[in-house]
């Protein structure tokens, strides 16, 4: 039987959309809040968001987080800004242009009842931070300060110095702290989940294990919400946290919720390029750094001089060549594929060649030494110290990097799964950055839905379930799940194989850098669909996990992680095969016009791909989830 | 059911001020509580004692106490250098304060209770923060390199005790008139007489310097640090707060180390 | 380059622990620390030996996760660097370099080098926030905050939670962490209204789990935020005010 990927979007004019759903919805009284249990799995900005707002309502939540402390989730290490449609500089912002400019740098993949409401809410979530007390930069008069940030002409970014998402997430954690010590959060740390439960179709539970003790415990309640970011991780090398992954999602795909769009991941232009093969993460500079630096290569690919040795006129600006009114500000996906197009022709610059540079030069010379001190002083410490090189005197290089995953479990307008009762939120969703995000735009998507949707859509369907207490954990469906899961864990401790966890997961990373990063084609997927299941095999057989799993073991940690890697990637070039066009964070070498810029499809891809598990080892079933565009018109991005 | 279990009467995170042990993240652990015994509820200034930041406020009121003391006291030593009579009038006219409003030696007493009571609350405190610190910490590292504590610092505790043990033999040989091997010369009232027959004998005179150079360090941390505990803090003052250090314990060791100098080399008889 | 690690190993929270030698002879000088950690446990896993557990995650010196104290010195001999953005680069080939857990009382080693920084949460949990549920918030500008307020507000804010300050400390206090948390949220307008009951919870919860603060001024030079101990005082002058303060208004309620 085929999915059903309805929307459930609302109908009718798109600016009221939201506000006659929020009515239509059915509430859950306050008295009965407390009776319904809800799992957060994740403490990111959209967990912890979403958990401390529910708990405020009167729900009893469980939040669970693989880390120490839930202020620990990736999502701290956001540095640029969040986007709000607060049109505080009077330059011509407002809602529509936030969700205009989202639906169109998406390159229309998204549905465009999300974003206008992501571009409603946008405003209330800067209200709400600042309620909260984070410390966002302000102006001399006192009011908040903005700045423009990648690919958009008007100033909506707010932002806390280079840490924004770090700000952001301290106020959300610390909501949830306040939930805590209430009594109406209880928090779970160092506890993975490895498993959802359903029972009579619906998500009733979760199945995890406690990494410092191994125990393996079952945990139900009456809604799910998997709150557990993306899964860049898959390429090895990324700007992702060591830890990031995709087993809770991949686990829930498997337990029947349908993955939409895996394809869509995004190459985030400003990164430090590798300096060796132990590299074992890649670190991202504040893409607001292209506001005043300057991007060019050497135009002789021999040019072996140090930078400031090259005159000005045998570099080559090449983004302010080919996008003479953007310039160093196109959009990532567009900025990434310039940037690679010159390495891949020679012209990169550093002991690898595997860079361009970032200049300051200019912004030095023009703005005085103090304010681009003032404006970026922790982003070139932090480049300093990684590279020993000053960029106040030697141009930066970078290069681009897996960053952020535009696709996920697939979620209707309420952010419910295919499986009913499952939730997505923020990047583990797909929802609404269509096939490329624009800066500073993550955040506000994971504030918006913890903090100010999903208060209000998992009541509707929690008012449904009104008087049903919450599966059991001794229900057969749990033992089964826990049994499951304890077998996995004793089979990865047995293989007792030659290689090491990290070993094969570089060996996927490469093929899926290789072959689904930032350019692909036909044969490349299909090269990569024939290795990705034999390197699985070996793997399987062949990795070696030693220890046991009654105490802090990474190793099994990270074996169960990079098995689910492996049946992503191959579904990941599985998606990238089937999608003929080039689009966003997709880019298919076959698909481009004769400049080399992105082809679209619209007249056979405009839909949402969400794939449905059928089995191990069995490819996905197709689902399709037509997207219209009533709005914003379809037009070929230009950025020229 | 769930990962951190727990006695119900011992949550893991909404804890007591104190409490025999918490919860940590792991089943297995418990995260030992410092403060061994519970606080209890106690009017304001017991109330401010019995915490930590209490403590070392006290010790910073009581210790800038100590240093106006200091302060005095070395000027009025000041008189050994004038004359015999100089120094023995100032130290009649310290028994003879606020006389004939108050009978003689009573306001000098009351200055000595206030005296003891610092001494005393300075000492408590420093014994019962250093008891809860080792509980704090009872691992050392292996291997430790120090940025910014210095000797003086780290050595407050045995610096104290050096400067206690002093005040002691300080206080026996010239105020209880404790005989020192043959030393019976010591008259009460000619202070003058005193200080220079005990401190000609050359190792007593030692003593006292060394009194002086545990004193220096002590006085120079807790002079900066002061401001610190009492949170007297603001852009124009921190960078002075080192700078006063340096100098008042020089304007307080200086001299106070010329007396047993000058008496035990003969330039005051 | 050449280096040899003394890394401290402990199975568990009860047993007792001890130094292992390990002997590494082609690390290069860009890798980072954690890097070279992960070479020397690629080599364990090779050797058919457990691997040495420690927390890292994700390397940008943003979360606090990872935390080491190496060569006595809490995140190694680098100024303003987290652990894992040291490079090997700040060594010198043939080093000899010391590898310990945090140790304070607070944080009981789990296993190997990692640690419990549990109350780390508790502190929090005690009062560090500003109550404001969702929803209802006023417009962003309507409470302008001072540019030099914001600031001072972030430079305190700017805490990653790592724990090197306690680790840092002789007495292994928590002063520096708890006056930044508390400091962030006692200097912003917003954070008024439950200042004085804000201090109180988060000092007195503080010191149920670390010792007390003597002024070392260790805890700075370990922050890899550069926090300065002048939020120390801050929160100083703000519990005494607030003992004082609470006791007035006790005194109104109850005549």
């Amino acid at each position: 039987m085929a999915l059903q990927l309805d929307a459930k979007a609302p109908t009718g004019p798109i600016q009221d959309a939201w506000d006659k759903h929020r009515f239509d919805m059915k509430l859950v009284n306050p008295n009965n809040k407390r009776k319904f249990e809800i799992l957060v799995v994740g403490s990111g900005l959209a967990g912890a968001a979403g958990a401390a707002s529910l708990a405020q309502l009167g729900y009893k939540v469980k939040v669970f987080t693989f880390h120490d402390s839930p202020r620990r989730a990736h999502s701290i290490a956001a540095q640029g800004g969040i986007n709000a449609a607060k049109n505080y500089k009077n330059d011509g912002d407002s809602v529509f242009r936030l969700f205009y400019d989202t639906v169109k740098g998406g390159d229309f993949r998204a549905r465009e009842a999300n974003v206008y409401r992501l571009a409603q809410v946008s405003v209330e979530i800067i209200d709400q931070c600042v309620a909260q007390g984070v410390p966002f930069a302000r102006e001399y008069g006192g009011l908040l300060d903005n700045r423009s940030f990648g690919g958009a002409q008007v100033s909506r970014t707010f932002y806390a110095r280079g840490q924004t998402g770090q700000q952001l997430l301290l106020g959300a954690y610390q909501a949830l702290m306040e939930q805590v010590a209430k009594g109406t959060v209880e928090l779970f740390p160092k506890t993975e989940m490895l498993d959802v439960v359903t029972k009579d179709g619906r998500a009733c539970g979760i199945v995890t294990r406690n990494l410092q003790t191994g125990s393996i415990e079952a945990h139900s309640g009456h809604a799910v919400l998997l709150c557990t970011g993306g899964y860049s991780n898959v390429f090895y090398l990324s700007t992702n946290a060591m830890n990031c992954n995709v087993t809770a999602a991949w686990r829930a795909h498997r337990k029947g919720a349908a993955f939409a769009n895996p394809c869509y991941t995004q190459i985030h232009p400003t990164c430090i390029p590798a300096s060796d093969e132990f590299q074992s993460k890649l670190t991202l500079m504040s893409e607001s750094l292209r506001n005043d630096g300057r991007i060019w290569v050497p135009q002789n690919p021999d040019d072996t001089r140090p930078a400031h040795q090259i005159p000005e006129g045998e570099r080559d600006y090449f983004l302010e060549r080919r996008y003479p009114a953007f310039g160093n500000l196109v959009p990532r996906d567009i900025a990434s594929r310039a940037a690679k197009r010159e390495v891949d022709t020679g012209h990169g610059v550093g002991p690898l060649k595997n860079g361009v540079y970032l200049d300051f030069g200019e912004a030095i010379e023009r703005l005085g030494a103090d304010i681009v001190k003032d404006r970026y002083d922790n982003l070139f410490e932090m480049y300093d110290r990684i590279t020993d090189e000053s960029p106040y005197r030697t141009p930066m290089r970078i290069y681009p990097a897996p960053h952020y995953t535009m696709g996920g479990l697939w979620v209707d307008y309420n952010l419910m799964t295919t499986v009913p009762g499952l939730y997505a939120l923020g990047e583990a969703n797909f929802s609404d950055h269509g096939a490329n995000r624009l800066g500073a735009s993550a955040l506000m998507q994971g504030l918006a839905d913890g903090y100010f949707v999903i208060p209000y859509t998992v009541g509707d369907y929690l008012s449904g379930l009104l008087g049903q207490p919450a599966v059991p954990v001794n229900d057969p469906v749990f033992h089964e799940a826990q049994a499951e899961v304890t077998g996995e864990v004793n089979r990865w401790l047995s293989v007792r194989g030659t290689h090491s966890v990290d070993h094969y997961h570089r060996e996927l990373g490469k093929l899926m850098w290789d072959y689904c990063g930032m350019a692909r084609n036909q044969a490349g997927l299909e090269k990569a669909l024939s290795e990705i299941p034999a390197l699985r095999e070996e793997f399987r057989k062949d990795v070696r996990v030693l220890g046991t799993g009654e105490t802090i073991n990474q190793s099994l940690e990270k074996v169960a992680r990079v098995d689910d890697f492996f049946e992503l990637g191959e579904l990941m070039c599985r998606d990238a095969l089937h999608r003929e066009e080039s689009c966003g964070g997709h880019f298919r070498e076959e698909h481009q016009t004769e400049e080399g810029e992105a082809r679209r499809d619209d007249e056979h891809f405009a839909y949402a791909a969400g794939w449905e598990w059928k089995g191990p080892g069995q490819p996905q079933d197709l689902n399709r989830e037509p997207l219209e565009f009533e709005y914003v018109h379809l037009t070929q991005r230009s950025y020229k | 059911m769930t990962a951190t279990q727990q006695a119900p009467d011992q949550p893991i995170r909404s804890l007591p001020a104190a409490g025999p042990a918490v919860k940590g993240l792991t089943p297995n652990i418990d995260v030992p509580a410092v403060q061994k015994r519970p606080r209890r509820p106690a009017p304001w200034p017991l109330d401010l004692y019995q915490t930590a930041v209490g403590k070392k406020w006290v010790m910073a009121v009581s210790g800038a106490g100590l240093m106006l003391f200091l302060f005095a006291h070395m000027i009025g030593n000041l008189k050994l250098f004038l004359s015999a009579a100089e120094l023995d009038e100032y130290s009649a006219a310290l028994r003879e304060l606020l006389y004939p409003i108050l009978p003689n030696t009573v306001f000098l007493w009351i200055m000595r209770a206030g005296l003891i009571a610092f001494f005393a609350i300075h000492m408590h405190a420093a014994y019962s923060l250093t008891v809860m610190n080792h509980r704090a910490r009872p691992t050392k590292y292996s291997k430790r390199d120090y940025i910014a504590a210095n000797w003086a610092n780290r050595t407050m505790r045995y610096s104290g005790v050096i400067i206690f043990a002093f005040l002691l033999i300080h206080l026996a040989n010239l105020t209880w008139g404790w005989q020192f091997l043959d030393n019976d010369q010591w008259v009460f009232g000619q202070v003058y007489n005193n200080v220079t027959t005990s401190l000609s004998q050359w190792w007593l005179a030692g003593i006292y310097i060394i009194g002086q150079l545990a004193l220096a360090p002590h006085l120079f941390h807790g002079s900066w640090s002061l401001f610190q505990s009492l949170g007297i803090n603001s852009p124009r003052l921190n960078p002075l707060r080192k700078g006063f250090a340096y100098a008042f314990t020089a304007i307080i060791v200086i001299p106070n180390l010329s007396f047993p100098i000058a008496v035990v080399t003969g330039a005051v008889r | 380059m050449r280096v040899t690690l003394k890394v401290w190993r402990q199975e568990g929270p009860t047993t007792a622990g001890r130094f292992d030698t390990h002997q590494l002879d082609d690390i290069s000088a860009e890798m980072s620390f954690l890097e070279m950690l992960d070479v020397l446990n690629e080599r364990l896993i090779t050797a058919g030996e457990e691997p040495v557990a420690f927390d890292s995650d994700c390397r940008e010196g943003i979360c606090g996760t990872c935390g080491l104290m190496i060569n006595g010195r809490a995140h190694g001999p680098a100024k303003a660097t987290a652990t894992c953005q040291l490079h090997m680069r700040k060594f010198r080939d043939g080093d000899e370099i010391v590898i310990e857990p945090w140790r304070a009382a607070a944080f009981p080693v789990v296993r190997d080098l990692v640690v419990d920084r549990a109350p780390l949460d508790a502190v929090i949990e005690a009062g560090g926030y500003i109550s404001a549920d969702t929803g209802g918030a006023p417009d962003g500008n309507l409470i302008p905050v001072p540019k030099a307020v914001a600031d001072a507000a972030m430079d305190a804010a700017a805490c990653i939670g790592c724990g090197a300050c306690v680790a840092a400390c002789p007495n292994g206090a928590g002063q520096l962490f708890t006056s930044a948390k508390l400091q962030h949220l006692n200097l912003l307008p917003q954070g008024q209204a439950q200042r004085l009951d804000r201090t109180v919870d988060m000092v007195e919860t503080m010191e149920a789990f670390f010792g007390s603060c003597t002024n070392y001024g260790e805890c700075q030079e370990a922050c890899p935020k550069e926090i300065s101990i002048d939020f120390i005082a801050y929160m100083n002058r703000d519990y005494v005010k607030a003992k004082m303060r609470n006791r007035k208004l006790v005194g109104q309620r109850f005549p």
